[in-house]
């Protein structure tokens, strides 16, 4: 090879062949479902709180793309029903993740709907399980001498309470625990919905596969 | 618009035709031939045979290296910019180390540096990549192709001074990027945090290093492009292209920007990181070793294997995710097909320095440099084989992905960014290091401490991921087994930052210690 100009196009070719299959023909397909009817927008104080979550970089610990029963029994960890792509109309950025450092959290306001829980649990994780190692985000916090009015109250294990006073939740966490709570998938989706059915049918008949596989 | 089966094969169809074509075309025109003698290209009259070692040993007496005043005169027209890009890499390399120590003793005490957002796992993790990616690789990477393109097409660096704008607005927006991201200002997708404002910046910083790399290549004085040229020139068309279409704001949402986002990161490894490593000892080892490398036919496989897989692996990280079937097969086809080109450049990289054992002992660079070599080829076995359906079952989601990333990453490219700084600095300088020793003490640092890593983090991550497929165990148990291989991996990883220190500390030792002695080619002259 001793020319640079065939180089080069032939490089650019095969890059722009790759995004034609990894970007726009599945981006394609993705694009012309529609959202599920169960699913709705954020609200402004859940998309706050999205905010949060991705500044914080809760995705490195944290996926939220469930699996099929067929290949892993996050359905039976609570965790809920496979997604499919339709589930993540709203998402900008998405926040998929590739790591479970933590459970699963596509569905974790249809399992821990209370918010005095997530409130807890974001002042001090090992307030509530000695195990974890998440972090605890004290910041999202202020503690106070007493709550004033609207002041939301953490509650606190003796171990975890200050010495006198208390925590109250600042807008930010209540955001948060807002965005939480409102992540639930748990309304149907058509059975040929997308996804990776790589690992069989677990949640409904055979796609037709002249439409989805290949 | 319904995309179909058949619309789909069709244009895979077309494409085939189209390439095929240009093949015939190629070979009817002479454009792809390549002989053995075309391996010879790099090396100057009376330079086979000979180590090439100066400046990172003990004694005069093993300066052999044939003066060739062409060459320095080349040399001397890179050496600056040259210097300056390997120089804040290196700063780069220690401050990101720094925060990727932090982040993993953060996954085992967790109440540590707590008090304060920055702080926080999600942004010290997320400045660990970023500036070891963009600042570390990206930069150090750069500085060699810089290095060794104007020494294969045999004229000047082009344009030097602007390479040095592109430096310093690099550096700029690394930083910029850095501060963003510890004060939570992110993109918030994975290898593309750097908000796209800063992006901006990067990328006019990049034009600047490849407008002068294009105008270098237009100018060359040689019939052949030696195949470092190939993947040089290649990467530094393909990574604009990724970074640019990835980075457009508003442009992607849903699962659609979960394919660019995969579709990107992993080109970044494939398509960046790894045409830049693979270049780098394409002619670094049988330039120091003094013999061409084993099989130039073979190489021209490698390399445009490499383009037509590597390109399209991306969506593997998304096996059993909400993404079409059809994508994630064909990512993981193409995950497997990576063996073909990766076996060829492993012919030719390994049998090269399997026959020349001795050379290993006579030169650090090189140690450093086949010993990333040897690693690529096991990162890629790896990741060909992580990315079968049962298997990604298992380790996907856990620990032993960061372990994949880190023998990718950092025992592949990193190290041979080691060698290839140590090779260049001399010559780019003029001066010898000041303590060899130090040299070998960072190669062990660095492989003992990735040693510890490795195994800690895959042993480890298998366990996760078999703990987290059984059911009947809480998913508690996979975080508790997980600690003590996380406590190794902080060891590990303070070993390999200890080995950046001494890095850097050879550096400044070459850049205020070091005295001119016993070089017989000066490529300030």
């Amino acid at each position: 090879m001793n020319r640079y100009l065939p180089l080069s196009i032939l490089a650019l070719a095969i890059l722009a062949f790759a995004t034609l299959m990894l970007v726009i023909a599945p981006g394609m397909q993705i694009n012309s479902r529609p959202a599920p009817e169960g699913l709705t927008p954020y609200s402004e104080a859940e998309q706050r709180g999205r905010e949060t979550y991705v500044s914080l970089g809760c995705l490195y610990c944290h996926s939220q793309q469930p699996r099929s029963g067929d290949q892993a029994p996050d359905g039976e960890r609570g965790w809920g029903r496979a997604s499919v792509a339709a589930d993540y109309t709203y998402d900008q950025p998405h926040q998929l993740g590739t790591m479970r450092t933590g459970p699963d959290l596509l569905n974790v306001g249809a399992r821990l709907p209370s918010e005095g829980w997530h409130l807890t649990h974001l002042y001090q994780p090992r307030a509530i399980f000695d195990w974890s190692i998440m972090p605890a985000y004290p910041y999202l916090f202020d503690e106070k001498p007493q709550a004033g009015p609207g002041d939301v109250v953490v509650a606190l294990p003796a171990e975890y309470a200050p010495q006198d006073g208390v925590v109250v939740a600042t807008q930010q966490a209540l955001d948060l625990t807002a965005y939480l709570q409102s992540l639930d998938r748990t309304y149907e989706v058509p059975a040929d919905g997308l996804r990776d059915h790589g690992y069989g049918t677990p949640d409904g008949p055979e796609p037709t596969p002249s439409e989805e596989e290949r | 618009m319904p995309l179909t089966l058949g619309l789909l094969l069709s244009l895979s169809f077309v494409v085939s035709l189209a390439a095929l074509a240009f093949l015939i075309w190629a070979i009817s025109n002479r454009q792809i031939t390549v002989d053995q003698g075309d391996a010879e290209t790099i090396f100057r009259d009376g330079e086979q045979g000979h180590i090439d070692n100066q400046g990172t040993e003990h004694g005069d007496a093993k300066m052999r290296y044939h003066f060739d005043p062409v060459r320095a005169g080349i040399d001397a027209v890179s050496a600056r910019p040259v210097i300056v890009l390997l120089g804040t890499a290196t700063v780069w390399l220690v401050l990101g180390s720094i925060f990727g120590v932090m982040a993993s003793l953060k996954l085992h005490w967790p109440d540590w540096l707590n008090q304060s957002a920055p702080l926080t796992f999600g942004r010290m993790r997320t400045l660990h990549l970023n500036l070891v990616i963009y600042g570390w690789l990206s930069l150090s990477g750069l500085a060699t192709v810089m290095w060794i393109t104007p020494r294969i097409f045999h004229v000047p660096l082009k344009s030097p001074r602007l390479v040095l704008v592109g430096a310093v607005l690099w550096n700029i927006a690394v930083a910029l990027g850095g501060l963003a991201i510890a004060s939570g200002w992110t993109d918030g997708e994975e290898w593309l945090e750097i908000p796209w404002q800063i992006d901006m910046l990067l990328a006019v910083a990049g034009a600047c290093f490849i407008a002068p790399l294009v105008r270098t290549t237009r100018a060359r004085d040689v019939h052949h492009i030696y195949v470092s040229g190939w993947y040089f020139l290649a990467a530094i068309l393909w990574f604009p292209v990724l970074f640019v279409v990835a980075n457009i704001p508003g442009l992607h949402s849903g699962v659609e920007e979960a394919t660019v986002n995969w579709w990107f990161a992993h080109n970044v490894l494939g398509l960046w990181l790894t045409p830049l490593g693979v270049g780098t000892a394409y002619y670094l080892i049988p330039k120091i070793i003094g013999r061409p490398i084993y099989s130039y036919a073979v190489s021209l496989l490698g390399f445009w294997g490499l383009a037509l897989f590597y390109s399209q692996v991306g969506i593997h990280h998304l096996i059993g995710g909400p993404v079409p079937t059809w994508v994630v097969t064909l990512s993981v086809v193409h995950s497997v097909m990576m063996f073909l080109p990766v076996i060829a450049v492993a012919i030719n990289q390994h049998v090269t320095v399997a026959q020349n054992l001795w050379a290993l002992k006579e030169s650090v660079p090189l140690r450093f440099i086949s010993f990333g070599a040897l690693m690529y080829t096991m990162a890629s076995f790896q990741g060909s084989i992580e990315a079968l359906r049962s298997v990604n079952s298992i380790t996907h989601f856990t620990h032993y992905t960061v372990a994949h990333a880190h023998l990718g990453a950092y025992a592949f490219v990193s190290l041979v960014m080691f060698g290839s700084a140590y090779y260049i600095l001399p010559r780019a300088t003029g001066r010898a290091f000041p303590w060899p020793g130090l040299l070998k003490l960072h190669f062990w640092l660095v492989v003992i401490g990735f040693g510890i890593y490795f195994f800690s983090l895959t042993i480890g991550g298998v366990l996760q991921g078999l703990s987290m497929l059984d059911a009947t165990r809480p998913f508690s148990e996979s975080v508790e087994l997980m600690k003590p291989y996380l406590e190794a991996r902080s060891v590990g990883g303070t070993l390999m930052t200890f080995g950046h220190l001494v890095f850097a500390l050879n550096l400044l030792g070459l850049a205020f210690y070091a005295s001119t002695r016993a070089q017989n080619t000066v490529a300030a002259e």
